[in-house]
């Protein structure tokens, strides 16, 4: 069910205001979103100036930067420093992004960085995807074939390979699920844009036999049918991907099927 | 809180295996719609401002007594379905229920009175 107020517990506040570093001049103000499930407090922003002079260009340079020389507590997912494994998906200045591939100089005036929407909060920036990721699963994203393996590989020819361009690329980080309206409300039943665009990849895939079992498994009013073609995965999907052109696309093999 | 896997969660019931023709109905009406609607607007507002025998001799012509039926239908049907798509979007439990089956009445209802007083007006 929509909720449009926040829960008691869940009223951000305003939380502790670091000192600015000493001597710096080119001096960055960030806000963060803090929240540990131990102290039993609300969650709150906390304030912080990094010196941008001894700082990298990157979002996630500056979270390093405070959590090395500010605040070690604060607590944030990354890995790959490159747009690859997409561990540090956040909300930075309202955009779901990942915050290493996303620079400072694309923020105006203050950062202000938040977990991605909608999600449940395990810490601070961390999000809980166990249930994204279980989604992800359900779609079976592998190469499901019947034939009996072939001596050597799976043969694709160039022209269907290309067809996988723009869909393998997804390092599945969650921002375009979680910037989807319809996923956020029923993302119980909605698989959401990254796991549709999975399923798609599978689908198109020339190499797979299980294409009927796949399109069998998404017919269904919610699992598919909530995208409304709001376009919020495609314009925020940091690997510049298009979820929901995939979608389309399962939709319109959903009908050449049909009728 | 229940102890059920996380899959388990995320699978759910499996797939209805319904979906597909409403989603493709959606597609339709909307196309036909997209042309009826100027055609039904330009009879409706000709008619509007008018006195009670000039509309009664506009909806009594056979184009658009059609026009506005067809209108009534599809129209209210497409209505019917966006309508509980979006109460599907945004309601849970009673509250989805209740309000899925009080615009399915009212589209129905609105149909019928409007096909009612048009069959009565143009026959």
């Amino acid at each position: 069910m929509v909720e449009l107020v926040l829960p008691k517990n869940s009223k951000i506040k305003v939380g502790k205001t670091w000192p600015k570093p000493e001597g710096a001049t080119n001096v960055r103000k960030f806000q963060i979103y803090r929240w540990n499930p131990d102290d039993g407090k609300n969650p709150q922003i906390d304030t912080y100036f990094v010196d941008m002079d001894t700082c990298g260009p990157m979002i996630l340079d500056a979270l390093i930067k405070i959590k090395n020389e500010i605040d070690p507590t604060l607590t944030f997912r990354r890995s790959c420093r490159e747009g690859i494994c997409g561990s540090c998906a956040m909300n930075v200045g309202g955009v779901n992004t990942l915050a290493c591939i996303y620079g400072m100089d694309e923020v105006k005036g203050d950062v202000k960085i938040y977990p991605l929407p909608h999600m449940e909060v395990v810490k601070d920036l961390i999000p809980d995807l166990t249930h994204f990721y279980a989604q992800h699963a359900s779609i079976m994203p592998w190469l499901e074939t019947k034939t009996n393996r072939p001596a050597k590989e799976w043969k694709q020819s160039i022209e269907d390979r290309k067809k996988l361009d723009g869909l393998y690329e997804c390092v599945m980080c969650a921002s375009c699920s979680t910037s989807c309206p319809s996923y956020w409300w029923n993302s119980d039943k909605y698989l959401g844009p990254a796991a549709l665009l999975h399923a798609y990849r599978w689908i198109i895939d020339s190499r797979d036999e299980a294409t009927g079992e796949r399109l069998d498994d998404l017919e269904d009013p919610f699992k598919l049918y909530r995208c409304h073609t709001i376009m919020n995965c495609a314009k925020t999907c940091p690997k510049g991907l298009n979820p929901a052109e995939a979608i389309s696309h399962i939709k319109k093999m959903m009908v050449e099927r049909a009728v | 809180m229940r102890y059920i896997t996380d899959r388990k969660r995320a699978e759910g019931r499996g797939a209805s295996g319904t979906g597909t023709y409403d989603h493709w109905y959606m597609q339709v009406s909307a196309v036909g719609l997209a042309v009826l609607t100027p055609f039904f607007v330009y009879i409706f507002g000709s008619a509007l401002g008018g006195t009670y025998e000039e509309v009664i001799a506009t909806f009594s012509r056979p184009i658009p007594a059609i026009i506005t039926g067809l209108m009534l239908v599809f129209g209210l049907q497409h209505f019917r379905k966006g309508a509980q798509m979006m109460i599907e979007d945004y309601l849970r439990g009673f509250a989805k229920k209740f309000w899925i089956v009080t615009v399915i009445l009212f589209s129905y209802g609105v149909m019928a009175a409007g096909l009612f007083s048009l069959a009565k007006i143009a026959l």
